[in-house]
């Protein structure tokens, strides 16, 4: 994976420096919190509703064992020994002391990561699909293009003050597993006839108060012209995207009110222009950041078969482990949805564990997923048995990937000021209410996303079943949504009629995976069934 | 208000009238131009040999457009005085001075030496703008 030289390094150094200095002058009182307040977003430090939040960026979800035990020490020694585990691969600690902020970005520092551009009206940090570089259906690790994306945006003085907050997501494989098309911009590595490399690009999707699904601007773009794209489509949205009202300030709006064409054609005249300017980083660059990225030595010799005489580790091998690339490696997901516990919180001592393991097993590499759990992505299967045992013994072997209880939620309530309603105890209810794992395993890939508002942090359009916590003259209020999904099939849920207290989500979604028992066919998930038979049964069963 | 012009040119300053952007067409012979967020930039390129002075608005720092309006300018041959106005902060200014500004009329004071200063924030930098510095990919690569 990659490493930091001295340029990136002294990259993250001057900022750890520009920040100790702006909180010096904020609390000396130089600065007022109305000043400070855009300059410590810009490091990630949010004012939440008890105490400060920093998040943390995981460029494209990827970092190796020095750094994960970095964010356990960080939790125990600046939070409360915890950090949350985010649907963007981000880290968060949600008790920090403003003064204690410089010395944590030290930290993460002198560990080649940072809290740049976590936040505030700019190009955030980029996602990719988290079994990069190990999913066995890859055809190009999508790392290399995201790392020099990161490069490109860092500090990137035009595009600093966007109409609003600015997500890229990128994948080199058929299967989406970074619900790409709901970013502003999606990126996919593709083959073209000729065999050759190149880049689609996906312009204005999103979720929010206006889900879309994006469309296609570019189809086929050489990658060593990326940059240059990129600038372009930046600029055009910088431009002209609205700034009168912040619901309509997304490029998903701009997209949409000019039309992909109109757009298309826009960023297209620029791209000629930006073309002539010598913006885009030389082959040797990409050519350096490939070789960061390449194979670790698998061995050709590693056995192929696992022993699945113990039932409970073939339970938790058909969940949580995939296919890899290279016969006789996998790829772990490490789940951080324990029945009742907080959806993508892990305890210092879990996340020093995960470490641990990820440096002996798995060629000293991690990622977070999309879905808040943690990857081992090159684990030889001879290991798997050892690994369970590990992780088993630390509360983190629940073999629930994809399941009901594997749920996505949003901090809330609980934490968030924007929030109207909680998503933590609601998730908390319904693994509880599904805890047996034979149930879940009955009602097979169910994905269930909660927001606690209509921002939509916990994605709940693109849940199988999504719950968006609302406001209901004064009283939390759940509406339940169904049908929508992130992969390569990616549909928006639709709402299935008047909400619910917190109890009574709980009831309407057991009802509902009750018509899904009784009505699926051979083969089909719960969101299949949906699809085929539409709401109408479902509306029946829980308000009937 | 207290003048708190910071130049970084070494030329005098234009005493021409400013004329907004709108009312160009009237003026014709104009030699300073005022922009606004919504103005098109690009509308300027064809008098670019005659202007001296493009102001470039900021009513609030938090609208970003003025930063693509000025590095279109600078891309297109503008070589003349590009000042940033309004809502200036000093936390801001390296931005501002990599997109191609030169002159800064902050509606709060700035000192010079802050400007100086605050300028030297990046050691280095990852993009090519059109300040002349070369980006980091460019230092690896020679
Ligand atoms: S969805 Fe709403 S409540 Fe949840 S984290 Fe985002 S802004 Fe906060």
């Amino acid at each position: 994976m990659y490493q930091y030289d001295t340029h990136d390094q002294t990259m993250v150094d001057a900022r750890v420096a520009e920040y100790s200095d702006q909180v010096a002058r904020r609390l000396a009182g130089t600065l007022s919190e109305e000043q400070f307040r855009p300059l410590r977003l810009k490091n990630g430090l949010y004012l939440q509703l008890h105490a400060y939040m920093l998040r943390v960026a995981i460029p494209y979800g990827t970092l190796d064992s020095r750094q994960m035990r970095m964010l356990g020490d960080i939790a125990d020694k600046y939070d409360r020994g915890y950090a949350h585990f985010t649907t963007r691969q981000n880290v968060q600690y949600n008790w920090i002391k403003l003064e204690d902020s410089p010395a944590i970005l030290a930290d993460l520092a002198s560990v080649g990561m940072h809290a740049i551009q976590t936040s505030g009206n700019c190009i955030r940090n980029t996602t990719a699909d988290h079994f990069a570089g190990a999913a066995a259906d890859e055809i190009e690790d999508p790392r290399p293009y995201a790392e020099l994306l990161r490069q490109w945006s860092t500090f990137h003085p035009e595009f600093d003050y966007l109409p609003r907050k600015f997500k890229v997501a990128i994948i080199g494989s058929e299967t989406d597993r970074a619900a790409m098309k709901l970013h502003d911009i999606g990126i996919q590595v593709v083959k073209n006839e000729a065999g050759e490399t190149g880049l689609r690009f996906y312009v204005g999707g999103g979720m929010g108060r206006t889900p879309m699904i994006a469309p296609v601007i570019r189809d086929f773009l050489p990658p060593l012209q990326m940059i240059s794209y990129l600038e372009a489509c930046l600029r055009v949205y910088n431009q002209h995207g609205r700034r009168d009202n912040k619901y309509k300030a997304r490029i998903k709006i701009l997209v949409h009110e000019l039309g992909a064409d109109e757009y298309r054609r826009q960023v297209e005249e620029e791209f000629a222009h930006v073309l002539t300017l010598g913006l885009e980083p030389p082959p040797a660059e990409l050519a350096r950041i490939k070789a960061q990225f390449a194979d670790p030595g698998f061995d050709p010799a590693a056995p192929d078969a696992i022993d699945l005489s113990d039932p409970d580790f073939k339970l938790w091998v058909d969940q949580n482990v995939h296919a890899h690339k290279v016969p006789g490696y996998a790829i772990v997901t490490v789940s951080l949805k324990p029945t009742g516990g907080i959806p993508g919180d892990a305890s210092a001592d879990q996340i020093r564990l995960i470490a641990d393991i990820g440096r002996d097993y798995s060629f000293d590499e991690l990622r977070v997923s999309h879905a808040q759990n943690i990857v081992l992505p090159h684990v030889k299967k001879a290991d798997l048995y050892a690994i369970w045992q590990r992780l088993d013994a630390a509360g983190l072997a629940t073999p629930n990937l994809d399941l009901i209880s594997d749920i996505i939620a949003c901090p809330g309530l609980d934490y968030c000021s924007l929030a109207n309603a909680r998503s933590i105890p609601v998730a908390q209810k319904i693994a509880t209410r599904f805890a047996d794992i034979g149930r879940q395993h009955e009602l097979g890939e169910l994905k269930l996303k909660i927001s606690g508002c209509i921002n939509a942090c916990g994605h709940h359009h693109a849940g199988h079943i999504g719950i968006l916590g609302v406001d209901r003259k004064g009283l939390e209020n759940y509406q339940l949504l169904f049908g929508g999904s992130e992969g390569a099939d990616t549909s928006l849920g639709t709402i299935v009629g008047p909400g619910f207290t917190e109890d009574g989500v709980v009831d309407a979604i057991e009802k509902a995976t009750d018509v899904y028992l009784a009505q699926r066919e051979e083969g089909e998930r719960f969101l299949d069934t949906y699809r085929r038979i539409g709401t109408a049964p479902f509306k029946e069963a829980i308000y009937g | 208000m207290v003048d708190t012009l910071i130049r970084l040119r070494d030329d005098a300053a234009s005493t021409a009238p400013v004329v907004p952007f709108a009312d160009l067409g009237e003026a014709s012979n104009a030699t300073a131009v005022r922009l606004s967020p919504g103005d098109d930039a690009r509308a300027l390129l064809p008098l670019l040999d005659r202007l001296e002075l493009v102001e470039v608005a900021f009513p609030a720092y938090t609208d970003g457009r003025g930063y693509s309006s000025a590095r279109a300018l600078r891309e297109h041959g503008y070589t003349g005085e590009l000042r940033a106005v309004g809502d200036v902060l000093i936390d801001q200014i390296s931005h501002y001075h990599r997109v191609g500004f030169d002159a800064f009329l902050p509606n709060q004071p700035i000192t010079r030496e802050a400007v100086d200063k605050a300028i030297h924030t990046w050691p280095e930098v990852y993009q090519r703008t059109v300040d002349g510095r070369q980006p980091i990919w460019a230092l690896r690569h020679g």
